[in-house]
């Protein structure tokens, strides 16, 4: 650490927490609606001061919302439910075909091994709705549409090509010569891809998935197109808020924060081992 | 069959760099080889290759009487302390050295009393309980050395295992190194720069170039009969003196024409009757002269002096000599200033005679190679 005058760091710390500030401020905000009724969220002029209530908070758990109109049934617990689902299996799932690939194209050149990732990548590229019209009809043929397993099965088209780049690029970080000196002891290809690849990737392939994680959850268009009300996720769910009677702001930021808390526990979780990880000298030759 | 056998082994990377080419070496158990060549000549290809990390283009390698060169590492039961220490950075140097064992089930206290052996062998015991990360290279380098040699395996392969040492830790783990492979009876390969390392721990110098095996033999056979133009020149410090030669029979006396009207006159009688004819028949030899074998001696040929230096135990002396640059090494002072003329003097047995187009050696002291 270098030596910094007084001065330098009251600048240093003001500018960190106008930084903080200008990115938590739209969360805080929507912390705060979610506690607020219809009625002060809209007055004029807007106050952070109020009584707290967490009828909007009951009202999404019930999946009751009642407005001053009128009274109707909403599935957000249910579509938070689908979220978890839907992106904790993708990410599973393309961990489990992810790693190994990944760990392939990082250690085996073989012909054609640059295209075939680079095809994997590929689709990333494409325009959803493109490939989601004709797979809409395949779907419904086989009998996967409005199933988990079809939805997490397109859903590889996002965290797959992200599982595979990220990770591959930590493998070939990772010295071939810390597994041979492993391998020579005796050991077989398979227990030196356990025992010593894996864990020294381990942060990378935490932060993959996590990121695998945040594209799944906030993915709206394949569940749009594929799923039916009872598969949908938070995303596709949210516009039932959107409705004739009008549009309740506060049960609105309640949903929001309902639905970027697992998001958060997750990244929080992951921090914590990535830095671990990272303390341990990790992927150091 | 010796007990490592190399036959016709060849590598080559991508279809386009042959770094191994044709190489065959046999080796005996308890036999410790050292492989010496300069930077990118193969060393570390055909050690890989041996432990199995790379496969063979063409050829068989087999230890112990069984083919080994399809085998899975793991199976050919051979260590190796690698160039670049590739210590598995979570665990302490202490078990790194001990993850060696893994795969031998024995005991805790067994393993754990071979690995202060080892590490009291590399002089790291103070720092056993250090994570790689947070030792010096040398010190990573001499646990790297530790975890191989804790092993009995069948064969050692040691990449230029004391290349990060200063002189004289290395002469120190030198002598410990080469006494404890030879208590245990031990057959290892060592690759390394230093011919001085080479000559104090091998058996038997492989010298290679551009991926060939130049010479197979004991440190002192290297030096006095080397078998090309390329071992002369690499093996010694300093390097040996060359220059192109005619050489010219008149009977009774044998010429060497050098450069610039130069000539070292012999008597023919110095030279046996078979190289002579060789000789005669005509092709451009180079000749080569130990810088040791040099001598400053009244009558010789007339050199004048670019530069003396006095090292400490020894001067070397460069001359200008028959258009090129003779050195000669002696172990006293000379007081000789740049400038000044010497005369040069070169006795027929110090002469190695090879052939300047192959670059073959002919004779080495007045001997048919
Ligand atoms: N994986 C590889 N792919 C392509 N070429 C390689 C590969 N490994 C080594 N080479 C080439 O093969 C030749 C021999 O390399 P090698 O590592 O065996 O040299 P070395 O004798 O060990 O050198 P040094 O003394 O510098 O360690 C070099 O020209 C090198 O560039
Ligand atoms: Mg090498």
């Amino acid at each position: 650490m270098t030596h910094q005058s007084p001065l330098e760091r009251l600048l240093r710390g003001l500018a960190l927490v106008l930084v903080v500030c200008f990115f938590i401020f739209p969360i805080l905000w929507i912390v705060l609606m979610s506690f607020q009724t219809n009625e002060t969220i809209l007055r004029s002029p807007p106050s952070v001061v109020f009584r707290p209530t967490v009828s909007n908070y009951a009202a999404i758990i019930s999946g009751h919302l009642d407005s001053n109109v009128a009274s109707m049934g909403i599935e957000f617990m249910r579509n938070l439910m689908n979220s978890v689902i839907l992106s904790a299996g993708s990410v599973a799932l393309s961990l489990v075909l992810g790693v190994p690939a990944a760990y392939a194209f990082a250690r085996h050149k073989f012909r054609g091994s640059e295209d075939i990732a680079f095809t994997l990548l590929s689709f990333r590229f494409a325009p959803p709705l493109l490939v989601l019209l004709p797979l809409t009809l395949y779907f419904q043929q086989i009998g996967l549409a409005d199933t988990y397993l079809g939805l997490i099965w397109v859903y590889q088209l996002i965290c797959l090509p992200l599982i595979l780049w990220i990770v591959r690029g930590y493998f070939e970080d990772i010295s071939p010569d810390i597994e041979h000196a492993y391998r020579i002891a005796g050991h077989s290809w398979f227990s030196t891809f356990c025992r010593i690849s894996l864990p020294l990737a381990g942060p990378g392939i935490a932060a993959a998935a996590l990121l695998a994680f945040i594209f799944a959850w906030n993915n709206f268009v394949f569940a749009l197109v594929l799923a039916s009300a009872d598969k949908q996720p938070v995303t596709v769910g949210a516009l039932a808020f959107v409705t004739a009677s009008g549009i309740q702001y506060g049960q609105i930021a309640a949903a929001v924060v309902l639905s970027i808390l697992p998001v958060l526990a997750l990244a929080l979780y992951a921090q914590r081992y990535l830095v671990e990880g990272l303390s341990l000298g990790a992927v150091k030759g | 069959m010796s007990y490592l056998e190399i036959a016709s082994v060849n590598k080559i990377y991508g279809g386009k760099v042959h770094a191994v080419k044709a190489l065959d070496l046999a080796i005996g158990q308890g036999e410790i080889v050292a492989l010496l060549g300069s930077s990118g000549c193969g060393k570390t290809s055909t050690l890989r290759m041996i432990a199995g990390f790379e496969e063979v283009s063409s050829g068989r390698i087999s230890l112990g009487g069984q083919e080994v060169h399809r085998l899975p590492p793991g199976r050919r039961g051979v260590a190796m302390a690698f160039e670049g220490y590739s210590l598995y950075p979570p665990l302490t140097l202490r078990e790194n050295i001990a993850f060696a064992l893994k795969g031998e089930k024995l005991a805790a206290s067994e393993v754990a009393a071979r690995v202060e052996e080892v590490a009291h062998l590399v002089e790291i015991t103070a720092i056993l309980d250090r994570y790689p990360s947070s030792v010096s290279g040398g010190q990573q380098q001499r646990a790297s050395l530790a975890r191989a040699l804790i092993r009995r395996a069948a064969l050692h392969l040691l990449d230029e295992p004391m290349g990060q040492l200063e002189p004289q830790l290395r002469a120190l783990l030198r002598g410990r190194i080469k006494h404890f492979i030879r208590e245990r009876g031990l057959t290892a390969i060592l690759v390394t720069h230093d011919q001085t390392e080479a000559n104090a721990l091998a058996d038997r110098i492989a010298v290679m170039e551009n991926g060939e095996l130049q010479q197979f033999d004991t440190p002192a056979a290297l030096k006095e009969r080397p078998a090309n133009l390329f071992t002369g020149t690499f093996i010694g410090e300093p390097p040996m003196n060359v220059f192109d030669a005619e050489p010219q029979d008149s009977g009774g006396r044998l010429a060497f024409r050098l450069g610039e009207g130069a000539s070292l006159d012999y008597d023919a009688g110095a030279f046996p009757g078979a190289l002579r004819e060789r000789l005669a028949a005509g092709r451009g030899i180079t000749l080569g002269v130990r810088p040791h074998a040099v001598r400053i001696a009244e009558g010789g040929l007339t050199a004048q002096v670019a530069a003396n230096q006095w090292l400490g135990d020894q001067t070397h002396i460069s001359a200008g000599f028959a258009g090129g640059t003779i050195v000669s090494v002696r172990h006293d002072r000379a007081d000789l200033r740049q400038g000044d003329r010497i005369p040069i003097a070169i006795a027929p047995a110090d002469l190695h005679i090879f052939d300047r187009a192959t670059g073959r050696a002919i004779s080495h002291g007045g001997q048919l190679a």
